[in-house]
């Protein structure tokens, strides 16, 4: 995807502009830019360089990240908060299909270790370069491939097969069998 | 020789509310490393969300977590709320503001109380859970429920409060004071307490900027974020109240600044009350355009942080959840290297974890020989029993 | 066999499991302790080993997760003993039935280890206190009866 120059559809004012701008020919499009908060799309493969500008801000920190089963594959929406202005920047960064990868900002935002990890659980997105990229959020006997909020999976039907029932270490459990 | 080790904590323990998993390595009887198993609490809330309309996900969100009950709703509604441009009726910002903050005081209470236990002062956790019950009170009566108040609704609230429910609120407040006092007095001016707590489970400000801690994990690091006065929402920026920030990153701190909320949560009830205007408390809200919104407020543990994706159809497309304390709790990373074994019980329990927001679990052993050393009962006891021994000391 | 049941209806000692709950029920669970409800005035503590349980509290929904867990501690209590379902998620997986990671009801994990088990419901979202004390005597004089 070519960086072409920042293509705003709304015009960029306040302090949430003034974020955006720093950002920018990162910046693919905007889709909102109001007092306090903003959209902005950037290109995937400055991820890095755009959470290193967005860590170094004064007062500012990743609140989370939300994954979305989109047409196109996973978009990842990085919601960064910075006080005391008290704004909410949303950065949405496309993981296309049929990789859905992006590089992982968790080397240089700590707090991106583990929801890049719950992303990755339930959704099948990829980070590279993530420093510990483990199971997080699903069982233990949750089979791999199988991404619960993936629009194609259906929470009733789609479930996996439950863990085994745990065996008694002898077989009788019944009557007295227990010591206190 | 030293060799790295692991100890067990979890999954089960009395006073741990939830099932949690922590793996600590420790060197010798230096905790060098942290890993946490979650998982055990996860029922895959925001995929549920999307099978219910609108109206029906405040009732299953404000299960995500029973102590911060009332924030889970509050920030779904208020992210919906910005995809309608809804203007919510000044007496319904007053009610919210009323039911937040008294969730506020009952769950830093319960914490004290937690805390007191940890530590060896059983007195401390009776008494705090018997004050506790003037909250839970008044919630009661505001709300119709101890826990689980069913409060918000897309565009106000869904129970308006006469005036004696606000006389009798107002007079619970001011009750706690008292209580409060004491509390905060037997924190504060008690040397044993001073020598287990300060200096203990250092959260640098640095690092309570890169794992994105908020609450009294941050302000007790010295961060003065809190989104009750950065992003106003409900009626905080009609009242008079300070953010209270304490320096040090340590246990200690984090208790101080939960104790001193909680009198500016009674402030902040009383000015509610006092200046509540009559009027409406619903704007009626027919359909959700499509758009995206994101809400956000402070819970009693930090950030609660709600997006909220509509299509115009009458079901979220997309409901993302996430409680304060997934991530407060990696900070643990930072905050428990150096401890000694006795010292994590109560560091586990300053960031104050929520399980069931973050559904999560964690678990200390030997490094080499798998074994586990402790459990978590065991490593309460180990604190309890520090504590004694500092107590002869003086 | 007499003497043990004499011993059990005397003072009732609790161990609480979380199964996957959302904390309402287990802190409703800990206010029984303290002084407003106050339930070692009957006997009853809580205890930190399921070896030395009467009752066992279960709350919540029983995730995929937490049920191989339930179940081994179940089987580590010592029998006989009660299992108290306590609220809603633990009487039917309460307004979770539908959701992904959900492992069978509680009384459906532990009939599957000891289909002899004893349950008590106590239904209610979190069922308040009061409610909680109500069935543990009532558990109490269900154990007489045995």
């Amino acid at each position: 995807m070519t960086v072409a120059a920042m293509q705003t559809q709304v015009p960029l004012a306040g302090f949430v502009g003034d974020v955006i701008k720093q950002l920018g020919d990162a910046v693919n499009e905007v889709h909102q830019c109001t007092e306090r908060r903003g959209i902005a799309r950037i290109d995937p493969a400055r991820t890095v360089e755009v959470a290193r500008k967005m860590i170094a801000m004064d007062g500012s920190r990743l609140a989370t990240a939300t994954g979305i089963d989109v047409r196109d594959g996973i978009d990842v929406l990085y919601h960064w908060a910075i006080e005391p202005q008290g704004v909410v920047v949303t950065l949405k960064v496309l993981a296309a299909r049929p990789e859905m990868e992006v590089e992982s900002i968790a080397n240089v935002v700590t707090g991106a270790n583990w929801i890049e990890r719950e992303m990755h659980d339930l959704l099948g997105a990829n980070f590279r370069n993530h420093p510990d990229m483990r199971r997080l959020i699903l069982d233990d006997s949750w089979p791999e491939g199988v991404y619960p909020l993936r629009k194609d999976f259906d929470q009733v039907v789609d479930r996996p097969p439950l863990p085994p029932n745990q065996t008694p270490p002898d077989v009788n459990t019944q009557g007295e069998g227990g010591r206190r | 020789m030293s060799h790295r080790s692991v100890v067990n904590i979890g999954p089960f323990h009395p006073l741990q509310e939830e099932a949690e998993f922590f793996q600590l390595y420790v060197d010798g009887e230096t905790v060098v490393d942290v890993d946490v198993r979650i998982s055990y609490n996860h029922r895959g809330i925001e995929k549920l969300d999307e099978s219910k309309t609108f109206d029906q996900v405040p009732f299953v969100v404000e299960r995500v977590c029973g102590i911060c009950s009332a924030s889970h709703p509050l920030a779904y509604v208020q992210a919906v709320e910005e995809i309608a441009h809804v203007q919510v009726p000044e007496r319904a910002l007053y009610l919210r503001t009323i039911v937040n903050e008294l969730e506020r005081i009952h769950s830093h209470m319960l914490w004290v109380g937690l805390a007191g236990h940890f530590l060896g002062y059983n007195t401390v956790f009776m008494w705090a859970w018997k004050y506790r019950e003037l909250s839970m009170d008044a919630l009661e009566v505001a709300t119709g429920s101890r826990v689980n108040y069913a409060n918000c609704k897309i565009g106000g609230v869904r129970r308006d409060m006469s005036d004696d429910l606000l006389a009798y609120i107002d007079k619970c407040s001011a009750d706690l004071v008292g209580p409060l006092e004491m509390l905060t007095k037997a924190v504060l001016d008690d040397p044993v307490l001073h020598a287990r707590l300060k200096k203990v489970g250092i959260l640098t400000p640095r690092d309570a900027k890169l794992y994105g801690a908020t609450g009294p994990t941050a302000r007790g690091s010295g961060v003065p974020i809190d989104v009750r006065r950065d992003d106003p929402y409900a009626a905080y920026d009609r009242v008079d109240w300070s953010v209270i920030t304490a320096p040090a990153g340590d246990v200690f701190s984090k208790a101080v600044v939960r104790l001193l909320e909680c009198f500016e949560a009674v402030k902040i009830i009383r000015q509610c009350i006092k200046d509540i205007p009559g009027g409406e408390i619903d704007a009626k809200v027919e359909a959700i355009p499509p758009g995206e919104g994101v809400g956000h407020v402070e819970a009693p543990r930090g950030e609660t942080f709600h997006y909220v994706r509509a299509d115009g159809s009458n079901r979220p497309v997309r409901h993302k959840v996430r409680a304060p304390s997934f991530n407060n709790i990696p900070t643990f990373k930072a905050s428990c290297i150096g401890l000694q074994i006795p010292d994590v019980a109560i560091t586990l329990a300053s960031v104050d974890p929520c399980y069931s927001c973050t559904e999560r679990m964690c678990v200390v052993a030997d490094a080499q020989t798998h074994k586990p050393i402790y459990n978590f009962a065991e490593l309460v006891r180990l604190s309890q029993r520090k504590t004694e021994q500092m107590r002869k000391k003086w | 066999m007499a003497l043990k049941m004499w011993a059990l209806r005397k003072s009732l000692w609790v161990y609480h499991v979380n199964a996957g709950a959302c904390n309402n029920c287990d802190i409703e669970v800990l206010e029984l302790l303290t002084p407003r409800y106050d339930i070692e005035r009957f006997g009853m503590i809580l205890v930190g080993s399921p070896r030395h349980a009467d009752v066992l509290a279960v709350t919540g929904v029983c995730t995929r997760q937490a049920m191989p867990r339930v179940q081994e501690v179940y089987m580590q209590t010592a029998k006989p003993c009660v299992v108290m379902a306590v609220g809603s998620c633990a009487l039917a997986q309460g307004i979770f039935t539908e959701a992904y990671h959900m492992g069978p009801t509680v009384d459906q994990a532990i009939k599957a280890v000891d289909p002899n088990a004893i349950i008590l419901y106590v239904p209610g979202c979190p069922p308040k206190p009061e409610a909680m004390i109500d069935a543990a005597v009532k558990g109490m004089e269900l154990l007489k009866t045995l």
